[in-house]
């Protein structure tokens, strides 16, 4: 069988078993809230044009800044209406998805 | 000309296209480590039997200078032939023409072979080793990727579909491979991807080498799209006949019977289990032990181990086993699991394999990640595919069956044909210490000493319900057998379902949680 010092003590619901665990679960990130103030990118791609300042207050609809993804011209729009807290990318950044671009406040 | 010499004539024509690219291109092919398409398909088939088609076939295009090119056999050699006697129609995509570029005749030539082996309803065999579309040839190479999945999706379920992936295979083409039913790689040959490395640099600016982002590795441990990794091409050719001789040639068919032989295994069964439910063993191990001569074939071994799935032998007759892996994260059912599973069992079901399964898990696993993963969809498939399925279902619990798990896992409720239980076998809605908790919680609360009050209660729990015999007494359990018994039990439930037939009412097809 296999070494007995690969074994873990793993739960599943109340009982605690002894077991290997697999790279996926030993990778796998714990879950957290999503931060409506944080703008982060919902797909992989280029920023083209950032459209406000530190400090802008801007309205809710209004254009933040253009992310290019798979040829596409993506206008990420301002979720409500308040003011940039800092912008965490520059134009020309390619940037992965989930990626932090904008921090808001309200 | 005599006739002797357009017999001449002829042989130096087939020996000319034999050659593929030349030999400049044959080296470099051997350089890369990576055996010519004729060697492979002649290394795969039994000797002497192949016998190759549309060798002549040359390609149409006429743009981009195309017309002044002459591709041998266009990039790929079809045919013929047989695996320890199974016949086998084939194909292999030529690196050494054009990289093995996918053009109109060379999807022709493919598209003519499968729908030879759907017709004659035998196994089909595809070797992919090629860069792509062939640009120059715009559309058409389009419409032949497109031609040759629609193939697959058609012959899916009727004929074994093998894809063997001895090079590159990347962009739509990879589809092809995913849409068969078994998919062999060779460790630092194979790559597969939708989209390279270089897109992927020029978009996101991630750096990752073809190894790591589709190598066979990858594909074997990771994402799954793999069922069978080898170190050489040798052993991967080793891998596919191996298969052949499990399963049948089409869906109408039975996989041929070997002659019967003992487990290798004397102890006991029960020796190979530890009595503790939360103390892992290789459920392998119990396979091993039940099977002819010992002789498991694991499929996707490296992917979602939780699960184990694979051919074995009772008597000569194939067999699918499903079995939770307690060594792996405690044997849970997780999304990669469930969809390995699932697959295996509609595989089994579609071709006439009777399905084993040895059940011992602690339920799902509990997670955000699982539970945004679509745990449920995935889960789901498990219960649709055995619910499903219409050949000979066999289940043996050996510890655990707990909650949704035990459903799940070719419960009785789900069409099961027979459920067999060891005595260590614990049928519940979930582990002793989750319901006594639940159960006797005024009672735990209010003692005086809550701790001692909760041991005595799981303990309690433990003795009336963590057993068989409650789901025995429903019926649920047809028989509580002892470990050493189980071989001859099965072998006695596979006797007696040799004229199973079920009839589901009649439908297009099922909409299953894709």
């Amino acid at each position: 069988m296999s070494n007995k010092d690969e074994l873990v003590g793993f739960k599943v619901h109340t009982m605690e078993y002894q077991t290997k665990v697999n790279k996926m679960f030993a990778n796998r990130k714990p879950w957290k809230a999503a931060d409506p103030c944080e703008i982060r990118s919902y797909i992989p791609g280029t920023v083209l044009k950032i459209n406000v300042k530190v400090g802008d207050t801007v309205k809710a609809g209004e254009s933040l800044l253009v992310l290019e993804a798979m040829k596409m011209q993506n206008q990420i729009e301002m979720p409500f209406d308040g003011k940039v807290k800092e912008i965490c990318v520059t134009e020309g950044d390619r940037i992965p998805k989930r990626e932090l671009m904008i921090i808001l406040e309200d | 000309m005599s006739l002797k010499k357009h017999i001449l004539d002829l042989r130096k024509r087939k020996e000319k296209v034999e050659m593929g690219g030349g030999e400049k291109a044959i080296e470099k092919q051997v350089a890369m480590g990576k055996m010519t398409a004729r060697e492979r398909v002649l290394a795969i088939l039994d000797q002497d039997s192949f016998t190759e088609y549309d060798l002549f076939v040359e390609h149409t295009a006429k743009d981009f200078g195309m017309d002044k090119k002459q591709l041998h056999g266009d990039g790929v050699i079809i045919g013929t032939g047989t695996v320890y006697g199974a016949p086998i129609a084939i194909f292999a995509q030529d690196f050494t023409v054009a990289g093995g570029s996918l053009g109109l005749m060379h999807a022709r030539k493919i598209t003519k072979i499968m729908d030879h082996a759907l017709k004659m309803r035998v196994p089909l065999i595809g070797i992919n080793d090629s860069g792509g579309a062939r640009i120059q040839e715009g559309v058409n190479s389009l419409a032949g990727y497109g031609e040759i999945f629609y193939r697959n999706t058609i012959a899916s379920g009727v004929i074994p579909q093998i894809s063997v992936i001895l090079g590159p295979c990347a962009g739509g083409a990879v589809y092809s491979p995913a849409l068969t039913d078994f998919v062999f790689v060779v460790d630092q040959i194979s790559k597969m991807f939708i989209t390279g490395p270089g897109v992927i640099k020029t978009v996101l600016g991630e750096e990752i080498s073809m190894e790591e982002l589709g190598g066979a590795r990858v594909h074997a441990e990771t994402t799954g799209n793999a069922h069978f990794f080898a170190e050489s091409e040798q052993e991967c050719f080793d891998q596919i006949k191996k298969l052949i001789t499990f399963i049948p040639w089409n869906n109408t068919q039975k996989a041929k019977e070997f002659p019967p032989k003992e487990p290798l295994f004397k102890g006991n069964i029960e020796d190979l289990i530890p009595a503790d439910p939360r103390n892992p063993y290789d459920v392998r191990d119990v396979i091993k032990g039940i099977v002819d001569d010992g002789d498991f074939f694991e499929i996707q071994e490296l992917f979602a181990a939780n699960i184990v799935i694979g051919f074995g032998r009772l008597k000569g007759q194939t067999i699918g086993f499903v079995a939770n892996q307690p060594l792996v994260l405690a044997g849970v059912l997780d999304c990669d699991s469930s969809d390995k599973a699932a697959r295996f069992i509609r595989y089994c079901d579609s071709f006439n394999i009777p399905i084993v399964t040895l059940e011992d898990m602690p339920g799902y696993l509990p997670g955000a990640d699982q539970e945004h993963a679509g745990v449920i969809r995935h889960g789901a498939k498990v219960l649709y595919a055995y619910s499903e399925a219409t050949v000979p279902k066999i289940t043996v619990i050996l510890r655990k069956a707990y909650g949704g798990g035990y459903i799940a896992m070719n419960s009785r409720h789900l069409g099961a044909d027979f459920m067999f239980a060891w005595p260590t076998a614990e049928i519940a809605v979930m582990g002793p210490e989750g319901a006594a908790n639940i159960i006797f919680k005024k009672e735990i609360d209010n003692a005086e000493n809550p701790e001692e009050m909760r041991q005595l209660k799981v303990q309690e729990y433990k003795e009336k319900f963590a057993n068989p015999y409650v789901a025995a007494a429903k019926g649920y359990i047809d028989s509580v057998i002892e470990p050493n018994e189980t071989r001859n039990i099965l072998l006695h439930a596979l006797e007696v379902s040799e004229y199973k037939d079920v009839q589901h009412p009649e439908k297009k097809h099922g909409i299953p949680p894709f």
